[in-house]
């Protein structure tokens, strides 16, 4: 049974509370460090910052409905090697699960980390989240709480989630250490914070929080959110399906792809080094692509555009866990987050997998066996 | 459509399929000229992307073949290209290209005539599927 605690909310301001809470955490003598959101002090911009110092912790927001990166890129390049000393990471669920597959792709370690996991309620797109911010950065990530939490919507005048958030059927961490809930609660008198593993409860042991219990209608509210964005995910999927069902419908999905790359270089499960698209592999003569252009009549500058989106769907879509950074990434507005989710479901189905569960599923192409998929080869081995 | 010949370019591995290639060669055996053999060191070094890529300048197929299960020069090599074969099936066919046009076979080094016989029937399938619809369209 998890251990259960709360965090008291005062004069209605769980990002306060909040902030408390982290720097309690940050005084605690294992760990060394606090990743976490924060507004920057010379712009409001959140972004994830690595602090050390109890005192420099009051822009943290990790409530903000906005989160310009995939944070679990940062965590990995903190645990790549020893770091002596533990820090302890605040992160979306999406971004524990990115992190996850990276640890089992040999890109971070579980060692010197504390998961620290808040419900998530969603976020605006980077563009938007401008737009709606306003120049008081906690005024309107309170807002935009009041406005989700009291069951209106996630839409604030016109912004509205962006939509992998909309699409994310894992609003709840828990494969966190340390679980903080805010669906289903009142959040204007409490947070709860449960340990879900035996780090986080030792934790939560020492930070000495009041006791207390899940709220009845805690299950409910999940399940409720769960069901309202599973419906959105799979019309989704079909309206996905149906755009990019033949390789025609697929070129005219992506027309107006330049080859940036910098959905990959968003995407926090991509993480080759040197991806393939930018070595000489397909650095193609001068002369190669007049014999293109001869052999059609036409073609599409640059080249291999097609070929790059089905190649990164091989390479990565089992681990895709559609936090959606790609299409916040686009340039372009390509929805590349749809694509890849909806071919995702796929892949990661044929091989019964589900991408940042736990660190013990091995990721699909890395293991194989004798005696599956016969039917490949006629039923034979 | 008559004079359609499909193009199949086919991944083999160097010490077996493409021996048998070899011997269905020097044998004498006869089988349709529409396949393009490339011989890498093992089926385990062909990436999605090669396959991908091929599919995408308009080969109608593209034949994996290696080594039985167990012969594997490289101990594993095959398992890990049966489990790519089957991700690209699953992927492949979502944006319209048949599952047919990604073919897995074990055909070992004294298998002249199974290599033959796997060509032999492979190109009136493809035949009756139709050239590959990328071959007129300005994707790539
Ligand atoms: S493909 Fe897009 S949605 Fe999927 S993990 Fe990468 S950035 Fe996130
Ligand atoms: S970010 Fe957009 S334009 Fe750039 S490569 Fe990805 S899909 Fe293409
Ligand atoms: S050596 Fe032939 S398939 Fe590996």
């Amino acid at each position: 049974m998890a251990k259960i605690a709360k965090i008291e909310v005062k004069e209605q301001n769980p990002l306060n509370s909040l902030q408390g809470f982290f720097k309690t955490l940050l005084e605690q003598e294992e760990i060394s460090a606090i990743l976490v959101p924060q507004h920057l002090p010379m712009k409001d911009v959140v972004m994830p910052t690595l602090v050390t110092d109890p005192e420099k912790l009051n822009g943290t927001d990790p409530l903000a409905p906005v989160f310009p990166m995939n944070a679990a890129k940062v965590v990995s390049r903190l645990t790549g090697k020893p770091l002596g000393g533990s820090v302890a990471v605040v992160l979306r669920p999406c971004e524990i699960r990115a992190f996850i597959e990276l640890v089992k792709l040999k890109q971070g370690r579980m060692e010197e980390v504390v998961l620290v996991g808040i419900d998530c309620l969603g976020a605006y797109t980077n563009v938007d989240y401008r737009r709606f911010v306003g120049d008081d950065g906690a005024e309107a990530t309170l807002r935009f709480c009041q406005n989700v939490l009291a069951g209106k919507s996630t839409a604030v005048e016109d912004f509205d989630l962006s939509p992998a958030c909309k699409a994310c059927e894992y609003p709840v961490p828990e494969n966190a250490d340390v679980l903080i809930g805010l669906v289903g609660v009142d959040i204007n008198q409490q947070m709860l914070v449960k340990a879900n593993t035996p780090q986080g409860e030792a934790l939560l042991e020492k930070l000495k929080l009041p006791e207390a219990k899940e709220p009845d209608g805690r299950k409910k509210a999940i399940d409720s959110l769960v069901a309202q964005r599973v419906e959105y995910r799979d019309k989704m999927f079909a309206e996905t399906t149906e755009a990019t069902s033949n390789i025609e419908k697929l070129t005219s999905y992506l027309a107006n792809c330049v080859n940036c790359f910098n959905c990959r270089v968003a995407c926090p499960v991509c993480y080759c080094k040197e991806c393939v698209f930018v070595t000489d592999v397909f650095d193609h003569e001068p002369t190669q692509y007049l014999r293109w252009a001869k052999r059609k009549g036409i073609i599409k500058m640059p080249t291999d555009t097609v070929f790059f989106h089905i190649t990164r769907l091989a390479h990565m879509s089992t681990a895709c866990i559609g936090c959606g950074q790609c299409s916040n990434a686009c340039p372009n507005n390509i929805p590349v987050m749809q694509l890849f989710r909806t071919v995702s479901s796929h892949t990661q189905k044929a091989f019964e997998y589900e991408p940042g569960r736990s660190v013990e599923d091995d990721p699909p192409l890395s293991i194989f066996r004798e005696g599956e998929f016969l039917e490949l080869t006629g039923g034979k081995e | 459509m008559e004079d359609y010949q499909p193009t199949i370019i086919a991944f083999v591995c160097n010490w077996c399929t493409y021996t048998a290639a070899d011997l269905a060669g020097t044998s004498r055996l006869s089988y349709p000229p529409n396949v393009r053999l490339i011989r890498v060191m093992c089926t385990g070094m062909v990436d999605p992307k090669y396959v991908i890529k091929a599919l995408l300048e308009g080969a109608d197929a593209v034949l994996i073949s290696g080594c039985h299960i167990g012969d594997c020069h490289y101990m594993n090599g095959n398992l890990k290209a049966r489990r790519r074969v089957k991700l690209l099936k699953e992927l492949l066919p979502r944006f319209g290209f048949d599952e047919q046009r990604v073919k897995l076979t074990w055909i070992g080094a004294s298998d002249g005539i199974q290599f033959a016989e796997t060509i032999t029937e492979m190109v009136p399938e493809l035949k009756a599927l139709g050239p590959n619809e990328v071959r007129n369209q300005m994707v790539l």
